[in-house]
């Protein structure tokens, strides 16, 4: 199977790369794991950020100040003045293909303020926005006639003799086969590793990082992999995420005493290591909605009423909800370029799997749907244009096939995906010491080294999940790995990456 | 307490621990605990990816939002394909939003939305694709050529919105194996996880289609004349 531009992903920016590709006249193949919009973009609610300034004063100036002060010194200030000066475009764009953005009275974007912002700058369709940003970019790719293939699961990146991309060979979740797809440039658009923390993610059970392993093992760089950020108010059985709105709304935090103990509307990492400082004192941590209402919880936060009663089993306008902090959006990825391309010639990246150098060690609420818009963009554009001047379709080299290795089947690795999402979040998470850096990157490599002895106990070819969670889990060890390494590596705090001094 | 799955080759019972948790949560239990063959997709568990569709004592839902309870049948989505187990082949679905032209065609930078605008498609622009309605729908299953109820909603989305400069072509697309085609039985309504009433969407669609001016051909053959409508028997002929 041939094509021009092969894009691995579908979500928001892989749909925003494949359309911008499309549109440069070449042929595109999208590959999903799934099917197109069921990918993390469908979690997002609060908004995208572009200085419209349809409420209040804004400039887009100021959302390059909040956007800086946010990364901690660790973004690129070009990246970030670009895709902020780009966002205005960004939105009018999906404003013209039918996003359904909440208007003002007068019929303007309307907007509201996030964490972090100077002014309310993020535009949302109700608590929506990335579902329905999602699925109007989809409506267009349909328009345009882009090519899906479903339930397809990226194994490799192929590269030719020259060491460019050249294409990927997948499992086809289906049939059980492997198959090869040859094409003139690739972008990977696979998005984030959060959940290497296992039940302590708010993400989709997908978000297993395939895509940055696969670019690593293909010689792609990675770059601030330490950085992930925590959500302080995540469901405490379930890690399903209880939106920030709930705070912003007027919600408190108390500990088991019934004691507000910080400021709920502080930045996450702030809010979420003073969470976790009462947890490690044997505190219970509680978000309190009560005093809002009945009539205002059922208008204003419907969606957690329903979440905290079906995995809680409590009613959050008579109950407190249970939380915990819990990984929520990773700021890492692989290393691109300001044309999203990675070392590996002819290897683009977007979306959250990507880092485009504008979150630094910590995001900004509204920017991460700019991002996949902005740079989705880029990658498609540049990797068209790429395409365009590669003369023909190269032969893959030979890459080792882990699948067509020995695998034992003595030991269970769901046993040990859990253990790794205990491993990490107890001693890579909120608040890191060196020396429990040290502890969790050893029982890693330990763990690493069973791989050999576990494997898949389904023998069957179709649709084998069992099989298919076993190639997640060798991601998992794969990205932590790069994780636990990255952290240590790093030896101040730095935003979500926060160190505590060893006595 | 103990859940039937309908497999493959048969139905499986399994035993699990008593307590108040969802659906997905049980068979991702069953998958990692107890038998690691059983398939079945997911993804948010919070009702927003449209992965868990299945069937439930022959009701649709999502897994992650329906809590499991003793004796509960569990079943694959209706009228698609079955790769395996829960799993269903949802491609010609999806199709059916290329095929019933579901975007906006022509985009009219003049119009204002404002508030009430907004309204008129919030609720359609909620879908999830999850399949559920297609599962429900006696048309689907007699006639898989029939658009289907997400993408009829979806069509209204875009011919509702005042930016559409150019609803005709759509309009057009969904006269055959579309809009005529709908009972009206409001099986898709019922059973849809975010609220969404497809066949009040294709009763506007057609109220927009006789402007447009069209007719309910099954009512086209009742003219006058002999031959008009019903056969020599008598018995009608549509």
């Amino acid at each position: 199977m041939k094509t021009d531009v092969l894009i691995i992903g579908a979500g928001g920016a892989g749909l925003m790369a494949a359309i911008a590709a499309k549109e440069e006249g070449v042929d595109v193949l999208v590959l999903t794991k799934e099917y197109p919009t069921r990918s993390q973009t469908c979690m997002a609610q609060g908004g995208m950020n572009a200085a419209l300034g349809n409420v209040a004063e804004d400039s887009v100036e100021d959302h390059i100040q909040n956007t800086l002060k946010s990364a901690h010194g660790e973004a690129d200030e070009e990246s970030i003045r670009f895709m902020c000066s780009e966002a205005i475009n960004a939105v009018e764009y999906l404003d013209s293909i039918g996003v359904c953005f909440s208007r003002t009275g007068d019929g303007k974007i309307a907007q509201r303020r996030l964490g972090g912002a100077s002014a309310p700058r993020a535009c949302y369709a109700q608590d929506y926005t990335g579902l329905k940003i999602l699925h109007t970019l989809y409506d267009r790719a349909n328009a345009l006639g882009i090519e899906f293939v479903n339930d397809t699961f990226l194994l490799e990146v192929l590269k030719d003799e020259d060491g460019n991309a050249c294409g990927a060979k997948v499992l086809d979740i289906r049939s059980g086969e492997l198959k090869t797809y040859i094409a003139k440039t690739v972008i990977l658009a696979t998005g984030g590793y959060s959940r290497i923390y296992d039940k302590y993610s708010t993400n989709s059970t997908a978000s297993s990082g395939d895509g940055i392993a696969a670019a690593l093992r293909a010689g792609a760089k990675l770059k601030d992999m330490e950085f992930v950020q925590f959500h302080p108010t995540g469901l405490k059985n379930s890690s399903i995420l209880i939106s920030e709105s709930a705070r912003g709304e007027g919600g408190y935090l108390l500990n088991s005493k019934g004691e507000r103990f910080t400021d709920e509307l502080a930045p996450r990492d702030q809010v979420s290591r003073a969470i976790d400082e009462q947890i490690k004192k044997g505190e219970d941590i509680f978000l309190d909605i009560r005093h809002l209402g009945e009539s205002f919880i059922d208008e204003g936060l419907p969606q957690e009423r329903k979440l905290a009663k079906l995995y809680e089993n409590v009613d959050p306008v008579h109950d407190l909800i249970p939380i915990k902090p819990v990984a929520h959006y990773t700021m890492g990825g692989i290393a691109v370029d300001n044309r999203s391309q990675t070392n590996v010639e002819r290897l683009y990246a977007c979306g959250e799997c990507a880092n485009h150098n504008v979150h630094g060690a910590n995001r900004l609420g509204g920017n991460s749907l700019l991002e996949i818009v902005v740079f989705g963009r880029e990658a498609g554009r540049n990797a068209a244009t790429k395409a365009k001047e590669v003369a023909s379709l190269s032969v893959p080299a030979h890459t080792e096939c882990f699948l067509e290795k020995e695998f034992s089947n003595t030991v269970d690795f769901y046993k040990y995906k859990e253990k790794i999402g205990n491993l990490l979040y107890n001693k890579v998470g909120i608040v890191r010491k060196k020396s429990e850096l040290k502890d969790a990157l050893e029982e890693l490599e330990m763990i690493k080294s069973l791989l050999p002895q576990m494997g898949w106990s389904d023998t069957s070819a179709v649709y084998n999940t069992n099989k298919q969670e076993f190639l997640e889990f060798r991601n998992i060890v794969e990205v932590s790995e790069v994780v636990i390494q990255s952290a240590l590596g790093r030896d101040e705090s730095c935003g979500a990456h926060y160190m505590e001094a060893q006595s | 307490m103990k859940i039937t799955v309908k497999r493959d080759s048969a139905f499986e019972i399994y035993e699990l621990e008593d307590g108040a948790y969802t659906l997905l949560e049980a068979l991702n239990k069953i998958k990692r605990e107890l038998d690691n063959t059983l398939s079945f997709s997911s993804g948010c568990r919070s009702s927003v990816c449209g992965s868990c569709a299945m069937r439930v004592n022959e009701k649709e839902v999502l897994a992650c939002s329906y809590k499991v309870q003793e004796g509960d049948l569990i079943e694959p989505l209706n009228n698609m394909p079955v790769i395996r187990d829960l799993v269903v082949d949802m491609d010609k679905s999806y199709e059916m939003n290329v095929k019933a032209k579901a975007w906006i065609k022509t985009i009219n930078s003049e119009a204002v939305l404002d508030h009430e605008a907004e309204k008129i498609n919030e609720v359609q622009s909620d879908c999830i694709l999850c399949g559920s309605c297609y599962s429900s729908c006696p048309v689907y299953a007699v006639n898989g050529e029939f658009l289907g109820p997400f993408s009829l909603t979806r069509v209204w989305k875009y011919v509702s919105d005042k930016r559409e400069n150019d609803a005709a072509e759509k309009i057009d697309t969904i006269q055959t194996n579309g809009i005529w085609d709908c009972t009206l039985c409001n099986n898709c309504t019922v059973v849809c996880p975010q609220n969404i009433s497809s066949k009040a969407d294709i009763e506007k669609l057609r109220v927009r289609s006789s402007m447009f001016g069209y007719s309910d051909p099954n009512f086209g053959s009742f003219g006058g004349g002999f031959d008009g409508g019903f056969g020599f028997d008598g018995s009608p002929s549509f």
